[in-house]
């Protein structure tokens, strides 16, 4: 704790104190406070035992969290299991607040739950499935590991300069204020097929004939590479910054040392900035690969078709995992298979971390 | 870099350094203003293309020409290429078929009201959440706040599955109620909070103690002010969080108001959503569209310059975003 005499800090405590207060504390002696602090009318009042009082402040908290995330959990587990899981005709038991309301009323025979892997089997053999697996994790695999080191390198450039450090910085950081839907009903403009669209006539620049992007014109190729590009600008701002603020607690004596050594800017690079920015390059990296699992509002959003267009005539050119699991889930009778996709989903990030972490245990120095 | 003028043999070699460094120092600022072009420039269109006439930009793109900056006037046209037509017209439009109102004055009032009642259920269950962990002993807090942070793995998708049935068997689809309680608590929040009650001084408790305070009034009197940065923070994001939810309010809230037939129950970003799949509505017009991404972005936008410093710290630290 910083040092602080016993006058400053007397009138720190004393300026927490609001002014009704204080008021009434100058009607008083010290004496009159004491006792009445130390009598038992005062302590009565606070009597519960400490662990009742966290409970009361819990209760609030908890409500949320149990109504809301830890049994949907529970509760979508299960359901991924229960092959005849109807919602809102009730057929099979389930543990969702509808059946219980359901069976107080007494409205409907409880109907025995089918619990088998049938959901998971309809998901993994669906082909949309597996074709939203592999769009997803093509998105991963190219998307972050470009972010990532694009995001470094900008960090890096960033953290060396003085002047205008700060205005670029706000600059880079401005896509994580923007509305990602937003943003991306913007691309989709920027990358209008023909010659009026603003990617195409940069292209033009270079000679190169305008193209389809996103249009149902566009092959599969060309959309993939609008949304990684678009990736790249929605994601990389929280990255920067997380490596900026990695950077500003490296000690500059390991740079002077190099620099004595004669050690090349590259060099720097790789043998001092990227070792001790480990632990901030390892928590970017898992982050992002769960993000990039999870990637749906951007892809949905540069083509602009509502919540389940990804693209193409089909409008599933580019679903991925999520998009599925919110498509799925429109229909009541497959509540089921959409909680297997998303049990499938939690499946993959685990060993992802996991992988990562064990991978990392060697390379990372804290 | 006087000091380290002594780090060199000659003053040849010093001269042959510093030349590197300015070379270096200048292709440093070449990358980053290339790629901050790269980052500004959607933004630049966008601003631009929303003040533009509706006509002369289809006029551009008829002709297959590509015009960043148009002049003024549209001789063509015979008016000028800037308008405010744009922006009137999302917020004033109603489709001629549904009477469905595509009008961002709503979104507007619906995605404020959401995003500042949540914020406050956000608020008040995260300190005191937070409170319970940082300061009180009790039976099974390490296993309670472990089960708390593992939640966090989880993807948001096995949630979203039961809690929509939830919603929709308690009638709550297409009510505030369906919005705001859903998202009334964030782990992520308690963690962060707890972390900033933790670093406050056991002693401030035990002064409080004997001034006669319980625990409640020394959260309320004590900690609250100390945390204040912090509680600022975590309003701010949990704001812009309200601000950008797009998939939630989708699913739940799309349709109009159950208490008011003629109140669009859509958040900014359904409504923008909305405004670029009503395309056989007439409101097919790409500046339109952009004009109200526009509408979107704007009011995000100046909450970030007056709140500048709060976000990015806030959000060095989390990594959440909508």
């Amino acid at each position: 704790m910083e040092n602080i005499t016993v006058a400053e800090r007397k009138e720190r405590e004393w300026s927490y104190i609001s002014s009704n207060d204080k008021e009434e504390m100058k009607k008083e002696s010290t004496d009159d406070i004491l006792k009445r602090s130390l009598s038992t009318k005062r302590t009565k009042k606070f009597n519960l035992p400490e662990s009742a009082k966290a409970w009361i402040a819990l209760i609030p908290a908890l409500i949320f969290l149990v109504l809301f995330m830890i049994y949907p959990i529970i509760n979508t587990f299960i359901i991924s299991f229960m092959e005849n899981f109807h919602f809102m005709k009730g057929a099979g038991g389930s543990f969702a607040i509808s059946n219980f309301i359901a069976a107080i009323n007494n409205n409907r025979l409880a109907v025995k739950p089918l619990i088998s892997f049938g959901n998971y089997i309809a998901v993994l053999k669906d082909a949309e499935f597996m074709e939203s697996l592999g769009n997803t994790a093509l998105i991963v695999i190219v998307t972050v590991p470009l972010t990532i080191v694009v995001a470094l390198l900008i960090a890096v450039a960033l953290n060396s300069i003085k002047k205008l450090q700060g205005f670029f910085q706000t600059v880079f950081f401005l896509p994580y204020v923007t509305n990602s839907i937003a943003l991306g009903m913007v691309f989709h403009i920027i990358f209008t097929d023909g010659d009026a669209g603003l990617f195409n006539a940069f292209l033009s620049i270079f000679g190169i004939e305008a193209q389809s992007w996103l249009s149902v014109y566009a092959t599969k190729w060309q959309m993939f590479v609008v949304i990684i590009i678009y990736s790249i600008w929605n994601g990389i701002a929280f990255k920067i910054l997380v490596f900026m603020s990695g950077l500003a607690s490296i000690d500059k004596q390991y740079y002077d040392a190099a620099k004595i050594d004669g050690a090349s800017r590259t060099t720097i690079l790789r043998r001092v900035t990227v070792p001790l920015l480990s632990p901030q390059i390892l928590y970017i990296t898992i982050t992002s690969f769960i993000g990039a699992f999870k990637s749906y509002t951007q892809i949905i959003s540069l083509f602009g078709g509502g919540a389940y267009d990804f693209g193409g005539t089909d409008k599933k050119q580019w679903e991925t995992v999520v998009g599925y699991v919110y498509k799925v889930m429109q229909d009541d009778t497959k509540i089921g298979r959409a909680g297997a996709a998303s049990f499938i989903l939690l499946v993959i990030i685990l060993v992802i971390t996991l992988i990562q972490s064990i991978v990392s245990k060697k390379r990372v120095h804290y | 870099m006087a000091a380290s003028d002594n780090y060199f043999a000659s003053p040849a070699k010093m001269r042959i350094y510093k030349a590197r460094e300015i070379g270096s120092k200048t292709l440093t600022y070449v990358f980053l203003s290339i790629l901050g072009l790269f980052m500004l420039v959607p933004f630049v269109y966008m601003i631009i293309t929303s003040f533009r006439d509706a006509d002369a930009y289809d006029l551009d793109t008829m002709n297959k020409v590509f015009n960043l900056i148009p002049s003024w006037f549209n001789s063509e046209l015979g008016r000028p290429n800037y308008t405010l037509d744009n922006y009137i017209t999302v917020f004033t439009y109603r489709n001629p078929v549904t009477q469905e109102p595509i009008n961002f004055g709503y979104y507007y009032l619906n995605t404020i009201y959401v995003s500042v009642i949540s914020t406050f259920f956000t608020l008040i269950t995260s300190v005191l959440a937070a409170f319970a962990f940082a300061r009180c002993e009790f039976k099974g807090k390490t296993l309670l706040f472990t089960i708390l942070l593992a939640t966090m793995m989880i993807p948001g998708e096995m949630m979203v599955i039961t809690n929509f049935q939830t919603v929709k068997q308690l009638g709550w689809d297409n009510t505030f109620a369906a919005l705001i309680f859903v998202h009334g608590v964030s782990v992520f929040y308690i963690y962060y909070m707890r972390q900033t009650f933790q670093q406050i001084p056991n002693e401030l408790f035990l002064a409080a103690k004997v001034d006669g305070y319980g625990h409640f009034a020394y959260l309320w009197k004590v900690m609250v002010p100390i945390a204040m940065p912090t509680i600022v923070t975590i309003a701010i994001l949990s704001l812009m969080g309200a601000w950008n939810a797009y998939i939630w309010p989708n699913l739940v809230a799309s349709g109009r108001w159950r208490l008011n037939s003629d109140w669009s129950m859509k958040l900014v970003s359904n409504g923008l959503m909305s405004l670029f799949t009503n395309s056989d509505t007439g409101l097919s017009k790409d500046t339109v569209r952009i004009a109200g991404s526009m509408v979107c972005t704007v009011p995000l936008f100046i909450f970030f310059l007056i709140f500048r410093k709060y976000i990015m710290r806030g959000v060095s630290r989390s990594g959440i975003k909508g």
